[in-house]
Formats: structure tokens, sequence, C-alpha cells
């Protein structure tokens, strides 16, 4: 669902997007015989494996009538496969020490293997890591399960503050393009989808030819191919190719959503579609962003809210790159008597820094920060292996991570200052307020 | 929700490694000093551990731990308020802090030759901390909007403080680590400033190094900015030791959601002198036998075969200074009452009891922690964490071997007498969510136009 995978992005790819001047990440890349492109790194350190294999079957391939299918089958892929149970896969990785995970996000889904990296245990859960890709039985039970379970959870959702806000904010945002679909779906879609939807979207979507294999850990270049070799040999393969999207355009005129609520705080949204992965103007907009709301304590937002005011403990500003352009949101949480006081004071902050900018100081402080962070965003098997899947789904460069200090750096005052004028119109937000009442 | 200390987590995810490896040291003003040397990456964490979390607050200033715990960003005469964040991000760290039961600590993330940085800072502010009435108005607003944020909004949150309060009489456990919302409401900038005077000084703190760093050098490192700090007496600890529980103990939170939610505490032993003791150990693995994985017990039956629940999860905490709880949470299904889920846990618990695990069981759960101390040093900052959360709760790093070789020497037996022995009545609380309806209904407004809701 977004609710859940923004906070995931936020920690991972929105704010940790970035990359490097530093010591270059040795990225060995390669396609397997039928078409999966493989992202390597050997590392020696310790004695594990780290893999992911994603695929074009993210929230964006499902469609309004049957919202939820994408989700329900990563969540389901290892709950039976190749004949073996769940529960007979379940304790094969527990007794192998594995960790298998389903990964789903906006763009892509697939799932996550954390191994050790000693024969036995390695062997033993890619059999299984290759089973649950390859051949997943989808059984009705497990299927029929998983969906009472999502819509019980929906229900849930629909009574709490956050993820009610969330799902209205993305719904103004994307109309009918599949990126305003709540990820988990809605109860009523759920309760529409059969065996059959699952394992028709599996044949069309897990297929060879847009997967991806990232692999960092302790086995040498001649594993690493035959492992993914293993992986991808027995993928179902692209019939045609999946149909394009819908283009996405900023919303013409501003829109203020009041949901009423009885807690005792407010949520509250504020954005608009922001910048793809692919953006021109991608590294002014990230930048100026982390002056804006994304830079944590240091950041204007912070400042004029939390620091000077005392008014949340959390308001934070993002953009979340996809294929196409994702969210830039504002959010926060404050107590509802003083919602609108915050709000006016975000709006107020938006609006000095979209008219006036960063000031020169504030461009080298963060630069400071992104460049001389750079190396605590490769500091593990694991952060590495999320820039591999990234780097790999969205066909970035191989020096995508060398490169993007260098590139943060050559940023000018100007050039934010531009992109976020051209980009982000204060007048043309969609605002999304839970919270109070309605009238007010 | 509930802490999930398990395998991989604060017991079970040791640390192996080179022999020497991590090193001690202590300063002559009592403050200790633990480098881990690991170079694969070159960067380095820095946490400084102040044994003080609420578990040392008084009745009428809960939370006050963690005020002080913002307020040490609000600058000292050398670095004034706002100044610790920013001289850390323009060094391209990253830098927060956390608090809990048991202690307070501090971090900072960055590249190994900025560790200097770090250093200055915290020993400028163990000592010089200014604590005014109007940077203290501002934050305590901010922490009431963390409370409202993280528990008065959530019903899940607002059953386990209440478990927590009705589970335990005595100890301090039984407040939030936030703080009651009408002590925090009621703090005062003397309540923080007491506060800091009485646990911070670096007889009471333990500074904990992992990266890419060389021991002797962060040692002299230490000296040079910790070792001129003067020690001070700490004031005398009381056990609070809870009397035996004489019965099962049951606590109704009505709230607004949904779905309803059950939560079960029994009392139970926590981890004292590693070599004496056994029954932690089998506790830890017994957690793990209910919950270690997706087929384990809990959600084996519960979840995949009856349905009664749509989640369930256990938690146990063997290092602790305070009174131990094993924790059951779980939701029913749509159309299951939280008795039939809360009879469907206890079946679960009975067949332990009655029948005992298996061989093949138990193996499973070792093999996890044999696991999990491997993945857990693909992490610096979670290497710190471990070291910290021992010590913090009186025990050593060095304990982590004897630890490992108990858990591993666990047997079936044991973990079926420790559930017989804890999994019982007497010793139970449980915590039940009553889902209450919507009152306002939550239908949109639309305006169109930017400015329109001014």
């Amino acid at each position: 669902m977004l609710t859940k995978l923004t906070s995931s992005l936020l920690g991972g790819l929105a704010i940790c997007l970035a990359g490097a001047a530093h010591a270059a990440l040795p990225i060995q890349h390669w396609q397997t015989a039928n078409g999966t492109q493989v992202y390597f790194v050997e590392s020696r350190g310790l004695p594990l494996l780290d893999i992911s294999v994603e695929f074009d079957a993210g929230a964006r391939r499902d469609t309004p009538a049957q919202s939820g299918l994408a989700s329900l089958t990563a969540r389901t892929l290892s709950l039976g496969a190749s004949s073996l149970t769940e529960e007979t896969i379940s304790r094969r990785l527990a007794d192998a020490g594995a960790q298998l995970a389903a990964s789903f996000e906006p763009d892509r889904a697939g799932m996550t293997l954390r191994t050790l990296s000693s024969e036995r245990e390695r062997s033993q859960s890619l059999d299984l890591l290759a089973k649950v890709l390859q051949q997943p039985d989808f059984p009705e039970a497990a299927i029929e399960r998983e969906k009472a379970r999502t819509i019980a959870n929906l229900k849930e959702e629909d009574t709490q503050p956050g993820p009610i806000g969330e799902k209205a904010f993305y719904a103004a945002l994307y109309g009918a393009h599949p990126y305003g679909l709540p990820g988990s779906g809605k109860v009523e879609t759920l309760a529409e989808l059969q065996r059959q939807d699952v394992a028709a979207f599996y044949r069309r979507h897990y297929v060879a030819e847009t997967a991806v294999i990232s692999l960092v850990g302790d086995i040498s270049r001649a594993q690493a191919e035959a492992v993914a070799g293993q992986l991808s040999a027995g993928l179902p393969r692209a019939a045609a190719p999946l149909p394009a999207l819908p283009g996405i355009a900023p919303p013409a005129r501003g829109e203020t959503l009041r949901i009423a609520h009885p807690a005792s705080q407010s949520h509250i949204l504020l954005g608009t579609p922001g910048m793809s992965r692919s953006d021109p103007d991608y590294f002014a907009l990230y930048i100026g962003n982390h002056i804006l709301g994304g830079g944590g304590f240091s950041s204007r937002l912070t400042e004029e809210v939390r620091e000077k005011r005392g008014l949340a403990y959390s308001v934070y500003s993002y953009f979340l790159p996809l294929a196409q352009p994702g969210p830039f949101q504002i959010g926060l949480q404050t107590r509802q008597e003083q919602a609108q006081q915050a709000l006016d004071i975000v709006r107020a902050t938006l609006e000095r820094f979209v008219a006036e900018g960063p000031t020169q100081d504030e461009l080298r402080h963060a630069k400071q920060n992104i460049g001389g962070g750079f190396p605590l965003r490769i500091d593990s098997n694991k952060k590495i292996l999320g820039y591999l899947s990234l780097i790999g789904f969205y066909r970035l460069p191989l020096n995508y991570l060398d490169e993007f200090v260098n590139k943060v750096e050559k940023v000018t005052l100007a050039e934010v200052k531009d992109a976020f004028k051209r980009r982000i119109d204060p007048e043309r937000m969609v605002t999304v307020i839970v919270g109070g009442d309605d009238q007010k | 929700m509930l802490t999930k200390a398990l395998l991989g987590a604060a017991l079970l995810g040791l640390t192996w490694g080179a022999a020497a490896n991590p090193y001690e040291h202590r300063l002559a003003n009592g403050m200790k000093v633990i480098v881990k040397e690991d170079r694969r990456a070159p960067v380095v964490v820095s946490q400084i551990w102040y044994r003080a979390g609420s578990m040392d607050e008084q009745n009428g200033t809960t939370g006050v731990a963690h005020v002080l715990e913002h307020m040490m960003f609000k600058g000292t005469p050398k670095v004034p308020a706002g100044q610790f964040s920013k001289i850390i991000a323009e060094a391209g760290g990253r830098e927060n802090a956390f608090t809990n039961h048991d202690y307070t600590a501090y971090f900072q993330q960055l590249k190994t030759d900025k560790l200097p940085l770090a250093f200055r800072l915290e020993a400028d502010r163990m000592e010089n901390l200014v604590l005014t009435e109007q940077e203290f108005a501002k934050e305590i607003q901010v922490v009431m909007e963390e409370r409202r944020m993280r528990t008065e909004d959530k019903p899940q949150a607002l059953v386990y403080e209440q478990l927590n309060a009705a589970a335990l009489n005595a100890h301090p456990y039984r407040h939030p680590v936030i703080g009651w919302m009408d002590d925090l409401e009621n703090m005062r900038v003397e309540d923080a400033r007491a506060w800091y005077q009485r646990w911070y000084a670096p007889n009471n703190a333990t500074l904990v190094v992992v990266g890419d760093v060389r021991h002797e050098e962060v040692f002299k490192l230490a000296q040079t900015h910790f070792g001129p700090l003067k020690a001070h007496a700490l004031p005398p600890r009381k056990p609070q030791q809870e009397a035996p529980q004489r019965g099962i103990r049951r606590v109704l939170v009505k709230a607004q959601a949904k779905l309803p939610y059950l939560a079960l505490a029994y009392r139970v032993p926590v981890l004292g002198d590693v070599n004496q003791d056994s029954e932690p150990y089998a506790l830890e693995i017994l957690s793990g036998v209910l919950d270690g994985h997706a087929a384990a017990r809990l959600n084996q039956a519960l979840v995949r075969e009856n349905r009664l629940a749509t989640d369930v999860g256990t938690g146990y905490g063997a290092i602790s200074r305070g009174p131990g709880l094993f924790l059951i949470e779980a939701t029913p299904s749509e159309g299951k009452s939280v008795l039939e889920l809360e009879q469907g846990i206890r079946q679960e618990i009975a067949r332990v009891q009655r029948e005992g695990v298996s061989s093949e069981e138990l193996q499973r759960v070792k093999a996890q922690v044999v696991a999990a101390q491997v993945y857990q040093r693909d992490s610096m900052f979670y290497q710190a964490m471990l070291i910290g959360q021992m010590e913090s709760a009186g025990l050593s790093w060095r304990d982590e071997k004897t630890i490992l070789e108990r858990l591993n020497a666990v047997t079936a037996e044991q973990v079926q007498a420790v559930a017989q022995k804890y999994l019982q009545d007497d010793g139970l609380t449980i915590a039940t969510l009553d889902p209450q309806p919507m009152e306002a209904k939550h239908a949109a407004q639309k305006m169109t136009g930017g400015r329109h809701a001014h």
C-alpha cells in the first residue's frame, strides 16, 4: 500500500538516494541467456549473500477494477511453490537461517533473500528462492486467507488518520493514474479477486525479460553467474510488452480536502506530482528539497515549524522519484486546534522558498552534508543491494553512484531556484487535512 | 509496538570476530570506552550511553529522561541552540538520540576522520548544557506532539501502555518511557535541570565506537575530550522489586478503531548472572519456537491454520535492568472474538507445556541464532547498539560468547520447563482493545483554489 511504501521509501530511496564521488563501487553487470539484467558487487568481508529479484510488477500495474492485485501477487508468491506447502518453505528457510521477503513498491515488485554464503545454507535457500519465483502454486486457501487479512487491515486503516490522509492525497494527485490507487487495494476490489487473476498477473509480469537480479556478497563472479542463471532460467517469458501508462499532468488548480476525524492530532499533507527518475531537474530539486524539508534538523520546515514554534514533532518534505513523476510531499502532524496555524506556516515557508530560493550558505551546507555523508550510504551490503536494484530497474548508468556527488556539487543556486519556480507552484498544491470538524 | 527483542536482537544477535576485538578502557573519571574495529567501510559510529532511563524517574516527572534527551540539542555557551545538528550535518554526518526504560543514548555516524568532532561536541554537552525557560517551553510542546503521535492516537499503543501499567505495580517500568501526558503538561525546566545534574556525568556514561578506527587512537581521543570532565556521586538506585503476582489481571481499553487487539504479558525472569542463570536462555528459545519464523507455532496455528488471527507475535528481552515480561500480541480475524483468540493462544501454550518441543524445532531456532549473529555484523550501528544495551543492563560485551554458548546448549526439557513454570495465569496480565466506532463521519469536503483554506 502506498501508505507503508512511503515510509519505507523515505528511509530508502527518496532521502538516501544518492551517490558517490568517492571510491567507485565496483559494480559488475551482465545479461543472462534469456534477457535478465544482472548487477553484482563482490563483497568478501562477511560470510553472507544478499539477493533481490525484481520485476515490472509493482502497484503501477494495477487497474482500478482490480486494485490490490499486484500486491496480493507479490505477497502470495512464497506461500506454496513447486508443490511445497508454505509451511515446508518457511521451515526450510528457517533451517538455513535464511530471510526471504516480498518487496513491493509503486513501480517494482519481487523478492529479497538474505542467506549465509556457506555452501549448504546458500544452495538450500537459493533453491527455495528459485522455486518461489519460477513455480508459485498460489494455493486457493492461501489466497483467500491473505485477501481476508488484507481486507481486515484496510478496514482498520480506514479508521486511522494517517492512512486516510495518504490515500486521499494520492487519489487527489493522480486521479485515474495507477499511482493514485492504494497499493494494497480496496475492500471492494480485493473481495472480487480470484486465484486465476493472481496466476495470470504473475505469468504476465514476473517475466525474464523485465527481471533485474542484484547480488551483493561473499561469492565469486562465476558463482554469481551461475546463481543468476539458475534464478532466471525458469521464469515465464514475456508474451507481449506491457502497456504504456497514461501521462501525469500537474493539477490545473490547487485543491484542499478536509476530512473530519476525532484524533487529537490533525494530519496535514501538501503536494503535487514531482519528479521522475530521469528528470532533467533531478539534482536541482533533490538539493533544493534537502534544504526545504529533507535535511532533517537543519531544514527550513523543521526550523520554522518545530524549532521556532514547537508545533510538531515531525515535519518533512520529499520527492519520491519514480518511473513517472512521483509525489512531492510535505507532511506534518499537529494538535487539532493549531492545525491551521501550522498549515499557514508551512505554506508561507514553501512560498518563500519558491520565490527566493535558498541562500548560498544553505546550498553550501547541503552539498557538504550530501557529499561528506556519501560513504554512509554504501557502508553495508544491504544498502549496496538497494542501490543495485535501483540502478537496475531504472536503467541508471553503472557509474550513477560515482557521479552522484559530482552532479550535486555542480548544481548552482540559480538552478535550484529556477527548478522550483518551474516545477512547484504553491498555488496549485493539493492539501489534505485529516482531523477536526470538516466544516471548519 | 511490543518490543521484538528476538533472535538477532538484544540477546541472540551477538558478535564474534577476532578474539581481541572489541577493546575496553576506563578513563580516570570512570567513563568506560569500548571500541570495536570494523574496516568494511571508511566510516564510524559513535554512541554515548547514559545509564539513566525512564526507570530512574520519580512520580510526577515521568518522561523527564526523554525530555532531557530533546533538550540536549538546545545548546551550550560554546555551541548555541541548533548548532550541534548543523555542525554534524556540515561534516556529512547523521545524528540523533533515543531514550528507553534503561538508558538514554546519543549517536553520530560520520566519515572516520570526523570522529574528533563528535567527541568534542558530546563532551561539551555532557558538562555545559544550558537549559533555558524559553527553549524548554517550546520543546515540551514538541514532546507532547510526539506523545500524541506515538500513543494518544494509536489504539494499540494505548493498549500496550495499559498492559504495562497493569502488569507491574512497584517497578517504574510501569510508566511509559515518553511519560504520562499530565506529567508532561506539568513539567518545568527545573525538572530537566535536576535530571541533567543528577545523571549526566562521565562515571555514568559508556562510549561505544564501532568503525574503521584503531582502538589506541580512539582511547587517546577519548582521553583528550572526555578525560577533563569531573565525576560526581550518583544517587542510590533502589531495587523497587515487584511483589509476586497473585492472580490474573485484566484491563480493557476503549479507543476508536475497527479491529480488536489482544496483548498478554507473563511475568518472567531476565538475565542476571550469565553463567548461573538458565531460565532466560530457555525463554528466548521458547519465544523463537512460538514466533521465530513464518511457520513457527503461533503463526502456523493461529494465522495460517485456524485463521483466528490476522497477526500474532511474541516479545521477550532477556537483557534488561528491570523485571521481565514475556509478551504475546495478536489481532483477531474478522468474525472471531478476542475471547476465541485468547483461547487459541492458550491452547498453543498448553501444548508446549504438555508435549514440549521437538528437537527439530529446537535446531531450527538455533540455526537462526547462528545466522543472526552473522547478519547483524552487516550494520556498524547495530553492533554498537548491542554493546550499549548489554552494558546498560549491567552485563558486559564480554558476556556475548557465554550467552551464545548457553543458548546453543538449551534443551527441549528446559524450554518445556519454563513454559510450565512461567506461562501460567497467576503471573498473567491481559489487555484488550475494545474498538469504538468513529463518531464523526469522515466524508471529504473539497475546495478548489490553493488558498481557500484560510
